[in-house]
């Protein structure tokens, strides 16, 4: 007892720097102290190099005019636009590529994550060689092979590869009819909107009913019917407002429809199919992760396959899938700046690549363009951690 | 009823042999029904799979060797109308598309980096192997040293940059050069150290501390340091190859290796800093992933090309393929770091607590027990983040460096094989040379998560 009792001030006589409260204080200071000497030694080298090049700073630039065209613009662009609107035109770009992207890459994933798991030995044959040769070869490598070898092997638009006399195939790209929207357009639309908010409303009010009575409802009929019955309806009374122009091959070119660039078929493709071979595998693993037990465990309640998909494994497949899925739809987004390698206008081609070079403020662009695509990450990844925490399992 | 039992009764005493299972439902023609036309779905796709393969394999195979064009000098071998590939083209550009514009004389010397590389790795790669520590010790330290001298012919003065910021005697006695080395800044460099330790083990003795310790660390650092300039700054009589004329699959590889290399060390300390409890240090390393991770590859090459050089003090202007490796590393750091994160988590807490009740200190018990539990965890991932890094390196064409996608694009323009199948030719080999580095590094990674999984799987 003694003992213990002489030796516990023997301890606080060890110096304090041995604590490690104090120790961690210490340290944290320290980083603490490297990060903003090295932060302030960036600063100020960037101050000096900027004064001795003669560039000005801040984003006033965005006002001047660009002078330089883009080939492919979705709002209404001039060489005598500004480079912020360059920049908006850069962006919209980078976004169609994205959405097209990942739209095409979900269901060519999903079809070949299942075709892996499929009894049928050539279709699980095929969709492995799928997998190993898209995911091993680098994606700048199968943009450029679609660029080069495949689009530009196209036909000249005189000989192009003619669908149905409405699409038409060439090496200046693919025309497809332009939608014309007359009189009464809007109605139309407004009728779109209220099939959605209705179907909603009622898929909404059949589940409730299905808690309450035990009776399902054919909720996927029903709203197809909405969707599709009251858009019809509109156009019906309207009197059929949008039609197509039809491309036309008239000398040397196409007159009419809209013709959608190579370079955008090209990154959109390669960025699909590549992406899709990362998103087959997190299908493939997300159904296997779902334990065997639970597809006896439904049949032996009596439930049909089709049932026994639908309401047990893809519920739970699609909560290990879900996450690994955004974060490829993450990476093809992130991948869409590889259209700087062949000429394709998105944000880096068009903001970090011709604006900078004209304007040489490195920065203020680079940091934009960085910006850009952080809050795109960032947005994405607060989406996904609240779905996390609706569908992950509740331990009790 | 009676029962009657007379000796003519016969009682089987062994079980009749089985019949054998229908014939439809065994061998070849059982695995075919089984498989390919269990169901009309089944026998639909099952055709139109067979006339896929049937469209796409045996035009490639007629491509690639039957109707391939294996000899000739030029262009003129490869024209014609029913022609495969020009394999003769890729035997012209081999040299290109290895090496870039290496001297031809000097081409030895990534032939030895090459194979030295190989050396390295594969007793690394096999898990049997022994010596795993000094193996790695050599892979990791020794052997970017030797590749870096070998590769650019090293003797660079590094000393005369360190001099103006740290000379002491140099400013009074100027250069003793003795034997190709400059005596007076060794003089100064020693003085230093032992001032520097000097200073940092009293600091700490006065506070309490063990001083003798922190000067030995001290005086490590400086030492391994001053080694590293000392091998830089000996002349080897090697011709000095400035990495301009670097190209082809050397710097892919060279930028893939680095990559891995450096952010291995900068990973695990991020990690380490993104799980630790000091609130500073933790922000500080998910602002520094998160910030990596959130923005695509380009923009860090972007950001390394132009905006790099503005954060360095006026006139140092760094070579353009290592201000690509800055970027590339702090990249893939930010990978490597969430990789070593999910080994780290994987390790139980019990781990930890027995590592303390043992009385070892942090770093011990990181370096002694966690870190090696957890890096073996993490083996597959640091070779899928390996496979990510090498296809990445593609995007260093973009800021105009010649790696292997780029002396390929560079050799297409060569007028003297233009002919309609040399862009066909030229992909074909690419791909195959991508395809088997990844698809070989892939199967690695399977094989060790295989070893790795000792659950029983269904």
């Amino acid at each position: 007892m003694t003992d213990l009792v002489e030796h516990a001030p023997a301890r606080a006589k060890s110096s304090f720097i041995n604590d490690p409260k104090v120790r961690s204080i210490g340290l944290q200071i320290i980083a603490l102290i490297v990060v903003v000497v090295l932060g302030w030694m960036f600063a100020d080298n960037a101050r000096e190099n900027l004064a001795a090049q003669k560039i000005a700073t801040g984003f006033g630039f965005l006002d001047n005019t660009a002078g330089f065209g883009i080939n492919q613009t979705l709002i209404p662009y001039s060489e005598t636009s500004t480079y912020g609107r360059a920049f908006v035109v850069g962006l919209l770009n980078t976004i169609l590529v994205a959405v097209v992207g990942i739209i095409l890459a979900t269901v060519i994933g999903f079809l070949v994550g299942i075709g892996r798991l499929s009894k049928n030995f050539v279709v699980r044959l095929i969709s492995t060689i799928y997998v190993e040769v898209l995911r091993n070869l680098p994606p700048l490598f199968q943009i450029l092979f679609w660029y080069l070898a495949v689009l530009s092997a196209m036909p000249n638009p005189r000989q192009s590869i003619n669908l149905l006399d409405e699409v038409f195939i060439s090496n200046r790209g693919i025309i497809i009819p332009r939608p014309l929207f007359g009189e009464g357009t809007g109605l139309v639309l407004w009728a779109m909107g209220l099939a959605l908010i209705c179907a909603i409303l009622f898929g909404h009010w059949a589940a409730a009913r299905q808690e309450e009575t035990g009776r399902r409802l054919p909720v996927l009929w029903v709203n197809l019917s909405l969707l599709i019955g009251l858009p019809m309806i509109a156009m019906i009374i309207t009197g059929f407002p949008i039609t197509f122009e039809r491309p036309e091959l008239k000398g040397f070119n196409f007159v009419g429809g809209i013709r959608v660039i190579p370079e955008f078929v090209a990154l959109t493709v390669a960025l699909a199919t590549y992406t899709a071979a990362f998103i087959a595998e997190n299908v493939r693993s997300g159904i296997q992760a779902v334990s065997h037990g639970q597809t006896e465990a439904a049949h032996s309640l009596g439930l049909r396959n089709g049932q026994t998909l639908r309401l047990v494994i893809i519920p739970q497949a699609m909560r290990v899938i879900i996450p690994p899925l955004t974060s490829q739809y993450l990476n093809l987004t992130k991948n869409s700046s590889l259209a700087v390698g062949i000429g394709y206008p998105d944000l880096v081609a068009v903001f970090a690549g011709t604006t900078l070079n004209q304007t040489g403020q490195a920065i203020e662009i680079i940091a934009i363009t960085m910006g850009v695509y952080l809050v795109l990450s960032i947005i994405t990844s607060v989406i996904m951690n609240s779905y996390n925490k609706r569908v992950a399992l509740v331990e009790r | 009823m009676s029962l009657t039992f007379d000796d003519g009764t016969f009682i089987r005493t062994d079980l009749v042999a089985p019949l054998p299972p229908p014939r439809r439902q065994i061998g070849v023609v059982g695995w075919v029904r089984e498989n390919l036309f269990s169901s009309v779905l089944n026998t639909v796709l099952t055709i139109c799979g067979i006339l896929l393969v049937a469209w796409v394999v045996p035009p490639f195979v007629r491509f690639m060797i039957i109707d391939a064009v294996w000899t000739g000098e030029n262009r003129e071998a490869c024209l014609g109308p029913d022609v495969g590939a020009c394999w003769p083209f890729i035997h012209a550009k081999f040299g290109q598309l290895i090496y870039g514009f290496y001297p031809i004389d000097q081409r030895w010397r990534p032939d030895i980096v090459f194979a030295a590389g190989i050396l390295l790795m594969v007793p690394l790669l096999v898990p049997s192997w022994p010596f795993k520590r000094l193996n790695s010790l050599l892979f990791f330290v020794l052997y970017p040293v030797v590749s870096f001298v070998l590769l650019t012919g090293g003797n660079i003065d590094a000393s005369a940059f360190l001099f103006e910021h740290f000379g002491l005697i140099h400013a009074l006695v100027g250069d003793v050069t003795v034997a190709g080395v400059n005596a007076t800044f060794w003089v100064d460099y020693v003085l230093t150290a032992v001032a520097v330790a000097a200073l940092v083990g009293g600091l700490l003795a006065l506070l309490g501390g063990s001083g003798t310790g922190a000067a030995r660390t001290t005086l490590w650092v400086f030492l391994a340091f001053g080694a590293l300039v000392l091998v830089w700054d000996i002349d080897f009589g090697l011709e000095y190859v400035e990495t301009r004329q670097w190209g082809g699959l050397l710097v892919t590889l060279v930028i893939a290796v680095t990559g891995i290399v450096a952010s291995l060390p900068l990973g695990i300390l991020l990690a380490l800093g993104r799980r630790s409890q000091m609130p500073i240090v933790r922000l500080l390393s998910v602002v520094f992933i998160e910030f990596w991770r959130g923005v695509p590859l380009i923009t860090v090459l972007f950001f390394a090309t132009y905006m790099l050089p503005l954060f360095l003090p006026q006139g140092t202007n760094p070579d353009a393929l290592l201000r690509a490796l800055v970027g590339v590393a702090l990249f893939s750091a930010a990978y490597m770091a969430e990789v070593v994160r999910g080994g780290l988590q994987a390790i139980s807490k019990g781990q930890y607590e027995g590592a303390m009740a043992m009385g070892l200190s942090w770093s011990q018990m990181m370096r002694l027990i966690i870190l090696p539990q957890a890096l073996t965890l993490v083996i597959p991932g640091i070779v899928n983040s390996f496979i990510s890094l090498f296809k990445d390196t593609t995007l260093v064409l973009i800021v105009s460096i010649f790696d292997f996608l780029g002396q390929l694009r560079a050799s297409f323009t060569d007028p003297n094989w233009a002919s309609p199948v040399t862009l066909y030719t030229g992909f074909a080999f690419a791909g195959l040379v991508y395809f088997l580095f990844c698809f070989g590094m892939s199967r690695y990674s399977l094989f060790v998560e295989r070893r790795l999984n000792t659950s029983h799987r269904r």
